[in-house]
């Protein structure tokens, strides 16, 4: 309960006129970086200065037609699918079985299975630089896509294992006992239930891999260059509008996924 | 109906038995993803530990030497047999990158063993004859007549040291200790310490960050839990827009933001605030700033979380008692939600402590932290060694505070 209504004194509400006041601010702040390079991307300047000195397309019509960035856009569009469908059926699997499973361990095995998410990234780059280059997986998708989907997965479990905390384990039992075998109640009752949560732990992994830069450097070589890699030479080097379009277009993607998440997540409380 | 002939004993056996059975389905149903996880990032740390202790360039380039050497106490007189091994490993080796590697890693060791390894192995190799040595069969003697340095019994130890299969010195280094020449272990003159002001420099910008991300995420999830429900949502979505915007969309918006003609100094002086443009990028104001961005939906979620748990009766309970309503708030209300501001603490200084891509675009040379250490040892300098020990202490500092964060965050959603 809020305390605003019971707030009587001069003091106190003034108090919380400050706070509101502080928090409009915050948003402010936590929503301009996301949207301050919309309008510089549309500049028809070469710097991205404000006030804009002319509106045109040519930073997207530069983007569009320029190799790096397509072969960038082209690569993140091959990892990021492939290491989310690895997440995926890997996480959703685990959670199903974390959830049936009942022995004493479990927490600890639920931490261990969950520390990828906290494991710095920088150390993750690194130990599969080391490991994989003697196998032959350094410089490669197969490697990138392998290790992005380790650092997702963690993600699909504790999403899929929130949905599974409100499930009804009667359906099981009614379905089993309707006499459907364990592989037709998974795909038929359970599935459709948790499906919100698998679809956002996927999401949750999707960007994982879409935004890593970390990684990246480490274990992918000129041909496997992403999007965020990219990127984060362009920033490096010379920052231009054309790096502006691209942060709008990822902007743009974000927010579609975002609400995708948000209407999912909607569906899942209901 | 007649109750089924069953006694309590064999039914609790049933009971028992089907628990088992359900959990060896369930660990079936994890084992993917458990082996998964084991071959793609267990097994590489794994090998990153091994190597921060031991280095597999100077035993793989100087094989009969390591060898000679691993019975040497490092006080005795060194065995003749290590100074004619030396002569027949450096005859032996003919990639003189390989040899440069090792010759510039003894040399961190031994400043001067660079140039007496290259200048050594460069003799050995084009007229060894002009520089008193056999190369069918090497004398003991030949290597102290051709540079006196070789009689340095320093040199020696540092390939010794090398060489070992347990080498702490690279961990050792991380931390600003040392061994000595007896093997004892003591700390790095304050003048030539690197990595404890590296170190400190990490856990401090990481605090900072933390500090503030608590100061303005806890009245801010305050207001968004006041918030009537379409309000709501309508700040969470300013709140989450951020944290699924990539990293580098917002490093990119940073630097325009605050650059020298930046919108930021554009405004203050627009303003009439300052005359002059503040340097708020390439310093530590910038990696700050970036870093509490970036970071602190990471706290307003868990804090959020856990005021909504708060039953809403309780401060009325409070008021209605005779406390003042603010006095209610510190008293009653606050406490509530401890847990929150714990997991939201925690998991907001793991995150800071292992952060590179934010403070490599938009720090300066003074702001860099563990992780930029880590990448620059491994990427710039090649030395891997110094890479995997600087990646231990990271890994080290970050698992004793998952732990602590799996341990106050059971309760909350991110906990999960």
């Amino acid at each position: 309960m809020s305390p605003t209504s019971l707030a009587t004194h001069p003091l106190e509400r003034a108090g919380l006129r400050a706070v509101r006041a502080l928090c409009v601010a915050l948003l402010a702040f936590l929503l301009a970086p996301v949207l301050v390079l919309v309008p510089l991307s549309f500049s028809d300047g070469s710097f991205l200065t404000w006030p804009v000195p002319g509106w045109s397309l040519r930073w997207y019509d530069d983007v569009l037609h320029s190799d790096a960035w397509l072969r960038a856009a082209r690569n993140s569009f091959i990892v990021a699918p492939a290491a989310t469908l690895i997440a995926t059926v890997l996480g959703t699997l685990a959670a199903v079985g974390l959830a049936r499973a009942d022995f004493i361990g479990r927490g600890l095995l639920t931490s261990l299975l969950i520390a990828p998410m906290v494991v710095p990234v920088i150390v993750v780059g690194l130990a599969t630089a080391l490991a994989f280059a003697p196998i032959g997986l350094g410089d490669s998708f197969t490697g990138l896509i392998l290790v992005h989907a380790a650092l997702g997965a963690p993600f699909v479990l504790t999403t899929v294992t929130a949905t599974l905390d409100g499930f009804d384990r009667n359906l099981i039992r009614a379905s089993a006992s309707l006499g459907a075998d364990p592989w037709a109640t998974f795909r038929r009752v359970t599935l459709p239930l948790i499906a919100p949560g698998v679809v956002s732990g996927a999401l949750f992994a999707f960007a994982t891999s879409f935004d890593d830069v970390v990684v990246t450097l480490f274990l992918a070589g000129p041909t496997q260059v992403t999007l965020p890699r990219q990127m984060f030479t362009g920033i490096r080097e010379n920052i231009t509008p054309a790096i502006a379009a691209v942060a709008t277009l990822l902007v743009g993607f974000t927010t579609a996924s975002m609400l995708a998440l948000e209407w999912l997540r909607g569906r899942r409380e209901r | 109906m007649t109750p089924p002939a069953v006694d309590a004993p064999t039914l609790a056996r049933a009971v028992r038995r089907e628990r088992r059975r359900r959990t060896a389905g369930g660990l079936l149903l994890v084992a993917p993803l458990l082996v998964f996880l084991g071959l793609t990032l267990l097994l590489p740390i794994g090998t990153l530990l091994a190597r921060a202790v031991h280095d597999p360039q100077v035993a793989t380039a100087l094989p009969a030497t390591a060898q000679a050497l691993d019975a040497w106490d490092r006080v005795a007189p060194l065995p003749d047999a290590a100074r004619v091994a030396l002569q027949r490993d450096l005859l032996a080796a003919t990639d003189d990158a390989r040899i440069g590697g090792v010759a510039r890693r003894l040399n961190g060791d031994v400043p001067g063993a660079r140039s007496l390894v290259m200048g050594t192995w460069r003799a050995l190799h084009h007229d060894p004859a002009a520089a008193g040595f056999d190369p069918t069969a090497p004398r003991a003697a030949a290597l102290e007549a051709f540079d006196a340095r070789w009689a340095d019994p320093a040199v020696w130890i540092a390939i010794a040291r090398n060489a070992a299969a347990f080498n702490p010195d690279d961990l050792l280094a991380a931390v600003d200790l040392r061994r000595d020449a007896q093997g004892g272990i003591a700390r790095v003159p304050a003048d030539e310490s690197a990595f404890g002001r590296i170190l400190a420099r990490t856990l401090g910008v990481s605090a900072a960050v933390t500090a503030l991300c608590l100061l303005l995420g806890y009245p801010l999830a305050w207001w968004i839990s006041t918030l009537p429900p379409q309000r709501a949502a309508l700040a969470m979505i300013a709140v989450l827009l951020p944290f699924w915007t990539s990293v580098l969309v917002r490093a990119a918006a940073w630097v325009v933001l605050l650059q020298r003609e930046g919108l930021v100094n554009q405004a203050l002086i627009a303003a009439g605030v300052i005359a002059e443009p503040l340097a708020l990028i390439f310093n530590r104001t910038g990696v700050v700033i970036s870093m509490t961005h970036v970071l602190l939906p990471f706290m307003v979620l868990p804090l959020l979380a856990a005021m909504r748990a708060v039953p809403p009766t309780l401060m009325r309970a409070a008021v209605s008692l005779g406390s003042p309503p603010l006095q209610a708030f510190v008293r009653v209300w606050m406490p509530q939600t401890r847990a929150g501001v714990a997991a939201g603490v925690l998991l907001v200084f793991i995150l800071a402590l292992g952060y590179y891509v934010t403070p490599a675009l938009l720090g300066g040379a003074d702001d860099q932290m563990l992780s930029y250490y880590v990448a620059r040892y491994a990427n710039v300098e090649i030395d891997w060694g110094m890479a995997c020990a600087l990646a231990v202490v990271l890994l080290a500092a970050t698992l004793v505070l998952y732990t602590l964060y799996r341990r106050v965050a059971r309760d909350t959603v991110l906990g999960a």
